[in-house]
């Protein structure tokens, strides 16, 4: 019997295979006569569209086709994106059409699809289409837009407010009013969008003798794409396939569905030949989704000792031009805030504001870091009247082990009631502040002030509902050779699907993972499926893996018991092989595969099934509850406004851990989208709505030199939710990133009493706030 | 993002660079491509005709002068950076072109593109405005040389004409042991700098300044020699309070603003860069003697 | 009318002729005409490095080139990194043990940086390491792998000389 798999720091299968070039992204694929698609897109965040000639483009080399939307099936012309997650709270439920021509409403909607022989030859054709617009004044930022002098997101709509809701709990009225101390204070947060390094990218093919649509998409969730290319186009859901081959990077809007990738298998059924469309830099900036502005005007109450009585406010969400996952972002942030504290009341009133800009749908982190931010700026600011230490108000306050499970007295986007299922906060809090030697800081604080410099310490707390249901299956089979495959249905785009999975089938046949093939994100290798966000791969697939695992385990033992005239209770399997204990009797499970196949004329041994194979489809009760604390030490130039980050420390609690190595990862990377969110990260739009930041050297991502390495340690608290134990671990690092670093900006400032209420934090804003302090001092 | 349909051309010498320079009316120099590629990629540029330029031997030198370095106009900036004789001669270019992109950018960019591309916060342009560069511009039938202080006409305007080409560009040397400091403050390491500060000094051997030369980039829509504070250097014995008090005139200088970088910001971070290449600078002339700003 | 030459590039040691548009950047003719998919491409402007290569031993970033640019020079992409079809190079097996990718999107442009740099640095300090690959944006693993996995290389191939 080999080692454990299951929780070693086994390294990844994935990676030969990409570190030599033989990765096959979409972009990789060649088809023989494929051709090549563009799009002409709104230049202008609104406007009408008054006329759309192609005659010069058609005339151009290469051009195989142009569609507009009166080029389009009758009863696709006004077809629009299936509402994926509606709500009560939602009002005005805006969804895209498949190619705009009456009024676009961001700029990057599409217009027109050119088809060509090449992508070069396409692209000329595209500046060659003429659009005459009549432009409309665009409704920009989010908290203007909802005033009743806004310009209309949409002409024909009354107002721009897209929903309204108010969660909440507790009777925060009187907490209020007996409160030792109040604070109030607004909140800007700024999120950016996941720009994966692999934009999107879909190619398509018509098979004319099985009359199937194969579709290869860089998505996360390629059974979401299929049931909505049936939902739109009308297909038949057995003539349509889904594949998402390798992926570079997800980060939460490859979770969304696209228009186009419903229009590029169209064209491709519609002309009979393979059609390629590869999104490139500029369309990622203007037509992916994206998180972008909250606003959260809040108020905390304490009672003398810091123990909070309550938290009210109101937060204003840019939800951008339409809605395709309706309101889980903003609604997220909402049930986020209360975090991992006893919060006796609390209430938020959410308005989510329609502007003319690419839609809002969930990226890592999904609307928490925001949350978090607002809720670990206020304990900051109680901390700090109360004149008591900013990690003791936050230990006096954290919920207690003995508390588990905590029902928060709020619903959670899954539609259940948000009880927090296991987790130690108290002790993830010590560990942080352990591993970023908290206790020692005053003293080097002091010597670096002494010399001239100014560090500083943060701290941020949170709890993320992480491995959302509805399902996602696993089909495990041995085949007659003896190889074992595992089928899944979610798309990997870095996560290291097939190590961690195979590391949960492993153990079962004692055997290494390197004798196990995962094949992902493929509808057609198993009926149903979901797709990889939200954390949740672990949970549900690693669950239904080890379930349908425990199955063929049991098979391959009653079947041999058959072969071998043993008893069950006698056997193991051991090597691959099912063996008689305390004899040298085995049969190898290729074998027992065979057997299962059956002979011609005969039963099957002990009246099984055929095959060695079961499938289950793991569904979770509720979410599982993860959590962490960062803790984080910087130097900030009061000067330039430079700010470096000294040490990031993270104690993250993810339930058990299938591979270390791999959740490290997972952490450190999420980290860095939090440092990015937190300094750098900023898509900029004029007083019009049109974006201004759409290239990598205007929108900054973190590059090596700015990021930390991030020391993460790991609180194992096992969820009961699942047979695995396990929690998400995906989007931990990202959501108190933001929080945690601004807080140590601010105690590195804390000789200017510089107080910071926004995020991203531009080193001019920095400066600029030392020179206001400066001035009034 | 692909390059619009053109005509290329890959002349093999000067005379034929030139020569096509002259006939094409809509025709652009492709040097080291790292700002002419992107802009080709983006169509924010749709030339009929490109001339790569990359194949004429002739550009690609540097020579010693005695009293100037020559750069060829296709030097690399990774030549540059490697190059000895540079960070003997011109220290503050050898520290300036270490914050010049990245590593793969400077094996393909060039002097003589960067000149040409004349992004007001680049560190080329700011180091030859420091240095009193002289430029040579070539065109079919003639040469002419344009001083680095004459060579911006406005924002990424160099003032030669659509047929010149950049073909050799002179460095004046300071004497050994001058002081020198490229202080440079930007989002990212690699990124273009919001704002830059080059100084040269002279200092005498009784600590009194007796040269100065101060330029700032990223501020004004060219790299900028600040004459108000080169004088205000002259003849004093430097210290931090000089350094400190004199860098604020840097305040004064009309500033570009955008969304990411206000004036204000610009101009103070001219004050603040330009007060510590000062001391950084003087600490060089005087034998390390360090000038401690606080 | 489009303007066409017929250019030879030696690419990971082998020749490929082909007759292409002189528009065509490197980066495409890399991955579309020769079929090395290996390359990447993020941004077209420059800035992510996923398409990194080595031009005659020198790293450059191949969406800034056209191709007929490449025309009788020599290319080394992510292919033609290791030393043949079953082994790794002691940088790609140490970005392995070291978690260096995720998605891999951008690793073959680490990879390529990395070459040059630690044939240049061969004990670089952490610093270096990430000033090195500063012009690399990798989204998934925040570069802890990375850089880890680059100093692990330098001692490998120290090692090994």
């Amino acid at each position: 019997m080999g080692a454990k798999m299951f929780g070693a720091r086994v390294s990844r299968l994935e990676d030969p295979k990409l570190l030599t070039g033989r990765g096959g992204y979409t972009d990789d694929m060649h088809l023989p006569e494929m051709l090549e698609a563009a799009f002409v897109r709104s230049p202008h965040s609104h406007a009408r569209i008054k006329d759309i000639n192609i005659s010069d483009a058609l005339k151009h080399k290469g051009v195989c086709k142009i569609y507009t939307a009166s080029d389009l099936p009758d009863y696709l012309r006004n077809t629009t994106v299936p509402f994926q997650v509606p709500n009560p709270a939602i009002s005005q439920p805006f969804q895209q059409r498949l190619l705009e021509d009456r009024e676009v409403c961001f700029a990057g909607e599409p217009i027109a699809l050119v088809v060509a022989d090449t992508r070069y030859n396409a692209e000329d054709a595209a500046t060659l289409v003429q659009v005459d617009y009549d432009i409309l004044p665009g409704a920009a930022d989010c908290k203007s837009a909802l005033e009743d002098s806004a310009p209309l997101c949409h002409v024909d709509s009354p107002n721009n407010e897209g929903a309204k809701y108010k969660v909440g709990y507790g009777d925060v009225a009187s907490a209020f009013a007996n409160a030792h101390l109040t604070h109030s204070e607004e909140f800007w947060i700024h999120r950016g969008g996941g720009f994966a390094i692999e934009n999107r990218g879909v190619v398509a093919q018509y098979d004319e003798l099985d009359d199937v649509v194969t579709i290869w998409s860089a998505t996360q969730s390629p059974f979401l794409v299929k049931q909505n290319v049936v939902d739109m186009l009308g297909w038949e859901s057995d003539r349509v396939r889904v594949i998402a081959p390798d992926v570079g990077g997800g980060f939460g809007p490859k979770t969304i569905y696209y228009v186009e990738e419903a229009l590029i298998p169209l064209v491709a059924k519609d002309l009979g030949k393979p059609v390629k469309w590869i999104e490139d830099r500029r369309e990622n900036f203007l037509a992916t989704n994206m998180e972008r502005d909250q606003y959260w005007d809040m108020e905390i109450a304490v009672d003398a000792d810091g123990k909070l009585l309550g938290v009210r406010g109101q937060m204003i969400h840019d939800t951008g031009a339409y809605m395709p996952w309706g309101i889980i972002s903003p609604y997220i942030s909402a049930t986020t805030l209360p975090g991992p504290y006893v919060l006796p009341s609390y209430e938020l009133e959410t308005f989510v504001a329609l502007t003319n800009k690419v839609a809002v749908t969930p990226v890592r982190g999904a609307g928490r870091p925001q949350a978090v931010f607002a809720m670990e700026r206020l304990m900051d600011r109680a901390a700090d009247k109360l004149g008591l230490d900013r990690a003791e108000i936050r230990r006096r306050n954290l919920i207690q082990t003995e508390q588990m499970p905590y029902a928060l007295g709020l619903i959670f986007r899954d539609g259940k009631p948000m009880t927090y299922d296991s987790g130690d906060y108290p002790k993830c809090q010590e560990e942080a502040l352990r591993l970023g030697d908290y206790e020692g800081f005053r003293h080097r604080q002091e010597q670096a002030r002494a010399e001239g410099r100014h560090i500083g310490i943060g701290i941020a707390n949170y709890v993320e509902g992480t491995g959302l249901g509805p399902f996602e299956g696993a089909t495990v089979r041995i085949q007659p050779s003896g190889q074992i495959c595992i089928y899944t249905g979610g798309g990997d785009s870095g996560q290291g699907h097939w190590t961690t999975l195979a590391q949960v089938c492993a153990d079962k046949f004692g055997v290494g993972v390197e004798k196990i093939d995962v094949q992902k994100g493929d509808t057609g290798k198993i009926a149903s499926g979901v797709g990889t966000f939200a954390s949740r791969i672990a949970v549900n697939a690693g669950s239904s893996v080890h379930l349908a695992s425990n199955e063929v385990r049991q098979k391959a033992i009653k079947v041999a018991a058959h072969m071998l005239e043993a008893a069950e209770e006698d056997m193991d399997i051991e090597n691959g092989s099912v063996v008689v204990r305390g004899s040298d009797l085995s049969v190898s499970l290729s074998d027992v595969a065979r057997a299962v196949q059956g002979m011609p004329g005969f039963s099957l041994p002990g009246g099984v099934e055929p095959g060695l194979e079961a499938t289950h489809y793991f569904s979770p009760s509720q979410s599982s509850y993860c959590n962490g604390t960062a803790v984080v030490e910087v130097e900030v130039d009061p000067d330039t406004g430079h700010v470096d980050i000294l040490n990031y420390s993270m104690a993250h609690d993810s339930g058990t851990l299938i591979n270390p190595f791999v959740v490290d990862g997972q952490v450190q990377g999420a980290v860095a989208q939090g440092v990015g969110n937190a300094l750098l990260e900023w898509m900029v739009y004029d007083d019009n709505s049109n974006p201004v930041s759409t290239t990598f050297a205007e929108y900054l991502l973190p590059s090596a030199p700015e990021t930390p390495n991030v020391d993460v340690t790991h609180v194992e608290s096992p969820t009961p939710i699942n047979p695995l134990g396990v929690k998400g671990a995906g989007e931990g690092g990202t959501i108190p990133a933001a929080a945690a670093i601004i807080s140590a900006i601010e105690d590195a400032l804390s000789p200017w009493n510089v107080r910071i209420a926004a995020a991203p934090l531009t080193p001019s804003m920095i400066v600029n706030q030392v020179r206001a302090e400066k001035a009034v001092a | 993002m692909k390059p619009p349909p053109f005509t290329f051309h890959d002349p093999r010498s000067i005379d034929e660079a030139v020569g096509l320079l002259a006939e094409k009316d809509n025709a652009k120099i492709l040097a080291g491509g790292q700002s002419l590629m992107p802009m080709l990629n983006m169509r924010f540029v749709l030339p009929d005709d490109v001339i790569d330029i990359n194949n004429i031997d002739d550009l690609t030198y540097i020579r010693d002068d005695g009293d100037a370095l020559v750069f060829g106009g296709m030097i690399r900036q990774h030549e540059i950076e490697s190059s000895d004789l540079v960070a003997q001669k011109i220290p503050l270019m050898r520290e300036a072109i270490l914050q010049v992109g990245h590593r793969q950018t400077r094996n393909r960019g060039t002097f003589g593109g960067s000149l040409s591309h004349l992004d007001p916060s680049a560190e080329l342009p700011s180091v030859s405005m420091a240095q009193d560069a002289t430029i040579t511009v070539r065109k079919r039938g003639g040469a002419r040389d344009i001083a680095m202080a004459d060579l911006p006409m406005g924002y990424m305007t160099p003032s030669f004409e659509l047929d010149e080409m950049v073909t050799d560009i002179r460095v004046p040397l300071w004497p050994d042991g001058h002081g020198y400091a490229f202080v440079e403050f930007a989002r990212r390491h690699g990124d273009y700098a919001i704002t830059s500060s080059a100084v040269l000094l002279d200092v005498s051997d009784g600590g009194k300044i007796t040269r100065a030369s101060v330029t700032v980039g990223g501020v004004g829509p060219s790299p900028l020699r600040v004459t108000a504070v080169e004088d205000g250097l002259l003849g004093e014995t430097g210290s931090a309070e000089l350094f400190t008090e004199i860098a604020e005139k840097c305040r004064d200088i009309d500033a570009m603003e955008d969304v990411y970088a206000p004036a204000w910001y610009r101009q103070h971070l001219a004050a603040v860069l330009t007060r510590r290449g000062l001391a950084k600078a003087f600490s060089r002339a005087s034998n390390g003697t360090e000038i401690n700003l606080k | 009318m489009s303007d066409r030459r017929t250019i030879c590039v030696n690419i990971n040691g082998k020749a490929y002729e082909r007759e292409v548009e002189t528009r065509l950047h490197l980066a495409d003719f890399i991955r579309h005409e020769c079929l090395l998919t290996g390359t990447h491409v993020g941004c077209e402007h420059g800035v992510c490095g996923a398409c990194t290569i080595l031009l005659d031993g020198k790293t450059a970033r191949s969406c800034l080139m056209l191709a007929v640019q490449a025309d009788g020079k020599e290319i080394l992409t992510v292919e033609g990194i290791a030393p043949n079809e079953t082994e790794l190079h002691p940088l790609q097996q140490a970005f392995q043990d070291n978690h260096g990718l995720q998605c891999g999107f951008c690793t073959p442009g680490m990879l390529t940086t990395l070459l040059e740099f630690l044939d240049e640095n061969p004990d670089p300090t952490e610093r270096e390491v990430r000033e090195a690959i500063s012009g690399n944006l990798c989204r998934c693993t925040g570069y802890q792998g990375i850089v880890a996995a680059a100093l692990d290389a330098a001692k490998r191939l120290q090692a090994g000389t």
